[in-house]
């Protein structure tokens, strides 16, 4: 395992080459000069010279992907171009929010997704396991958009149960009193999709012919469910949620500026809106190098819960 | 598990006999839920044809109503009175003499053009505007020169002129002729709700498809080529498509719609294009790879075709069904998706309409309890997605019947 851990390791190179390449390429050719970007409409030559010199801009190609190279090894992505505050502080701060809100949101929305996936397969071929795929089909179908919109709406702006957006100092008053309703709201939109997808893994089991031996020995099917099946079905899930967990943390981008919460994703989308490169190459890079360590991390979890499966 | 049980109905028709495209074809007609879908996605597609060429929702930018007048159903409820709504009246003359300037009133086909670039089009009078236009500043957008005394140069007078220039025409209605109630209400403006949501389907249906088109061919292509040839060609592309499966699709998105210049609809299919093939190319390789190897295509190698001939005329229509279905779920992908990058202002532009746009101006609609816009937005929306979302599983067990869930 650790040679396969180490080849997989080997192969992310080549691949994160092209990460950089295509994030070179994308800002440096497709963007236009960032001078004009930064200096904006109304500039004269003098400041774009200077800028171009102060970024590089005026070197050959090849250089600058090597400056660029240099940022992304030695994790200096210089200042937001708005902000002028150092990039990778942009990034550890903005951490704990984004955490705050998708940490919960993952082990919720998990357990919840397997319940009911769970609960399906139970009664699955039934009138209730069909009807309840097409509302959720049709929840899907629904932006996301509308759920947020509604929720803030209903939830705390007409009843007042939760404060209708905003963010604390401590961390208790964020994780209590901020939190839960972006929370709710994010695990309303994910039962659909997570249940489907954990209902499939289930219903992948159930044929096994190790299940019919378990029915056959006389097991009751709750036992055989939720024994059985559940832990062999728990492996994809397991996978699935660890090589999801950097996307997740962008994932929460619309629930971050629905209720202002300064997260990691609330500000990737500023940066958007700003043309602020650095903040927006500097997610780009790390969050595919952080996507593959966990998915090869996803694959090694997968070999050690079921160790029938050969890696190569 | 016969070889040729997922031929479609271009190779199937060739054959004797019942085809097994008329055998799916068969298989979907036989299951009501897909019947009853596919009506639905057909009187969509039908819709966007109609509004497209200009027999519906021509009029979906009229101010025909009292801004936020509210729908038939709740007439039994007082009729707040909330006044003209505040930007178009602002400045009538603009509007006036520029309206019947521009070209003839071809409807939807001007659609959200690309050159209304930062500055909104005149729906929203930019307080500054105003302020210069009192002091004398402004260069007029009708191109009258500003008068030479004062110093100040509008800035962005170019882009304010271009962007009057895209304005569509629109039919001004007196305040006092405007209705005080439409069928499903209206919003700010006072246009009507009920034909913003068509001219609103025919965009982000429009795009979606746009998008998911583009997203196929790519993957389709790519993948045809790599898993066809293999050797270096498949390392390329296998290589290009780990680096664009190592990036979250969010991120990727979002990275494209930070460095593409222009905002548009157009901007729009070209993001969700770029990013949307990965799914179909890794499919239609593995698709690839194992046609290569079967034997009619080995026939076909041996009676001398080329490998462009096999590759389009005899291994196509064999994979056509998954690229089918790929197609069908990019779509719903590529609707959803159009809705969202709207919402954060990087889609369709607010001269144009779309369900994105429509949920945009909803979200402060209903602070003020207005929720119709919201509700005809969300119901069209959830009607066309789901009805093409069952379309395309039942698409998908009808062509591969290996598949039994």
């Amino acid at each position: 395992m650790t040679a396969y851990a180490v080849r997989r390791l080997w192969q992310m190179i080549p691949t994160m080459a092209g990460v950089i390449l295509l994030v070179f390429f994308l800002f440096n050719w497709v963007g236009g000069d960032p001078a004009y970007v930064l200096a904006g409409l109304f500039s004269s030559q003098e400041q774009i010279a200077s800028i171009r010199r102060e970024l590089g801009l005026d070197e050959a190609l090849h250089v600058q992907l090597l400056i660029f190279l240099r940022q992304v090894l030695s994790f200096d992505f210089g200042n937001s171009w708005t902000t002028s505050e150092p990039v990778s502080r942009i990034f550890a701060t903005r951490l704990p929010a984004s955490l705050t809100v998708v940490g919960p949101l993952l082990i919720i929305e998990t357990i919840v997704g397997v319940v009911f996936a769970v609960a399906l397969a139970w009664v699955r071929g039934t009138w209730v396991d069909r009807s309840v795929m097409v509302l959720f089909t049709m929840g899907m179908s629904v932006s996301i958009l509308v759920f947020i919109i509604l929720g803030q709406y209903l939830l705390a702006y007409r009843l007042g149960w939760f404060p209708v957006q905003g963010w604390g100092e401590s961390f208790g008053t964020n994780a209590l009193v901020y939190a839960p309703l972006p929370i709710l709201l994010g695990l309303i939109v994910s039962i659909a999709p997570n249940t489907r997808l954990f209902r499939s893994f289930v219903i992948d089991e159930i044929d096994q012919d190790y299940v019919r031996t378990a029915r056959a020995k006389g097991l009751s099917e709750a036992r055989v469910l939720f024994v059985h099946v559940l832990r062999n079905a728990l492996i994809p899930v397991i996978t699935f949620v660890v090589s999801n967990l950097p996307g997740l943390l962008l994932g929460a981008f619309l629930l971050e500026r629905f209720f202002g919460i300064p997260g990691i994703g609330r500000e990737i989308i500023l940066a958007v809106e700003r043309s602020d490169f650095p903040v927006i190459k500097a997610a780009t890079v790390y969050v595919a190098l952080a996507t593959m360590i966990f998915n090869l991390i996803g694959d090694l979890l997968y070999r050690v819960a079921d160790p029938r499966i050969q890696l190569r | 598990m016969a070889s040729g049980a997922a031929v479609t109905t271009t190779a199937g028709a060739r054959e004797a006999g019942e085809g097994l495209g008329r055998l799916a074809l068969r298989r979907f007609l036989a299951d009501r839920v897909a019947v009853w879908s596919a009506a639905v996605v057909l009187a969509g597609l039908l819709l966007v044809l109609s509004s497209l060429a200009g027999l519906t929702a021509t009029g979906w930018g009229d101010e025909v109503a009292v801004g936020h007048a509210p729908p038939h159903f709740l007439l039994l409820r007082e009729t707040p009175e909330r006044g003209a709504p505040e930007g178009r009246d602002a400045d009538p003359a603009v509007r006036q003499s520029t309206g019947p300037a521009i070209g003839p009133a071809s409807g939807p086909a001007s659609g959200p053009t690309g050159a209304a670039r930062g500055p909104t089009p005149s729906d929203v009078v930019d307080p500054i505007e105003v302020e210069m236009r009192l002091i004398g500043a402004l260069a007029d957008p009708r191109g009258r020169e500003a008068p030479t005394s004062t110093a100040v140069v509008d800035p962005i007078a170019q882009e304010l002129a271009a962007a009057e220039k895209s304005v569509r025409p629109h039919r001004i209605i007196p305040p006092e002729e405007r209705a005080q109630s439409l069928p499903f209400g209206a919003d700010k403006w006072g246009r009507d709700v009920l034909e913003k949501t068509v001219k609103g389907a025919e965009t982000s249906i429009l795009v979606g498809l746009a998008a998911a088109l583009l997203a196929t061919l790519i993957g389709s292509a790519l993948g045809a080529v790599s898993g066809w040839f293999g050797g270096w060609v498949d390392d390329l592309s296998n290589w290009v498509y780990n680096v664009f499966n190592a990036i979250p699709g969010i991120l990727l998105i979002l990275a494209i719609a930070a460095v593409l210049d222009t905002k548009g609809t157009l901007s729009v299919v070209v993001i969700l294009g770029l990013t949307g093939w990965t799914g179909v190319y890794r499919l239609v390789r593995g698709e690839y790879l194992k046609h290569r190897e079967r034997e009619y295509v080995r026939a076909a190698s041996a009676i001398g075709a080329s490998h462009l001939r096999r590759i389009l005329v005899h291994v196509l229509p064999n994979v056509s069904h998954v690229i089918l279905v790929q197609f069908s779920l990019l779509t719903v992908a590529s609707i959803k998706a159009e809705v969202i990058l709207s919402f954060l202002g990087f889609g369709v532009p607010v001269d144009g309409v779309s369900w994105g746009t429509m949920l945009t101006e909803a979200q402060n609609d209903l602070l003020v309890g207005i929720w119709w816009q919201l509700a005809a937005a969300t119901l069209a929306m959830g009607l066309f997605v789901t009805a093409l979302s069952l379309f395309t599983d039942a698409l998908r067990d009808a062509l591969d019947p290996r598949l039994t869930h």
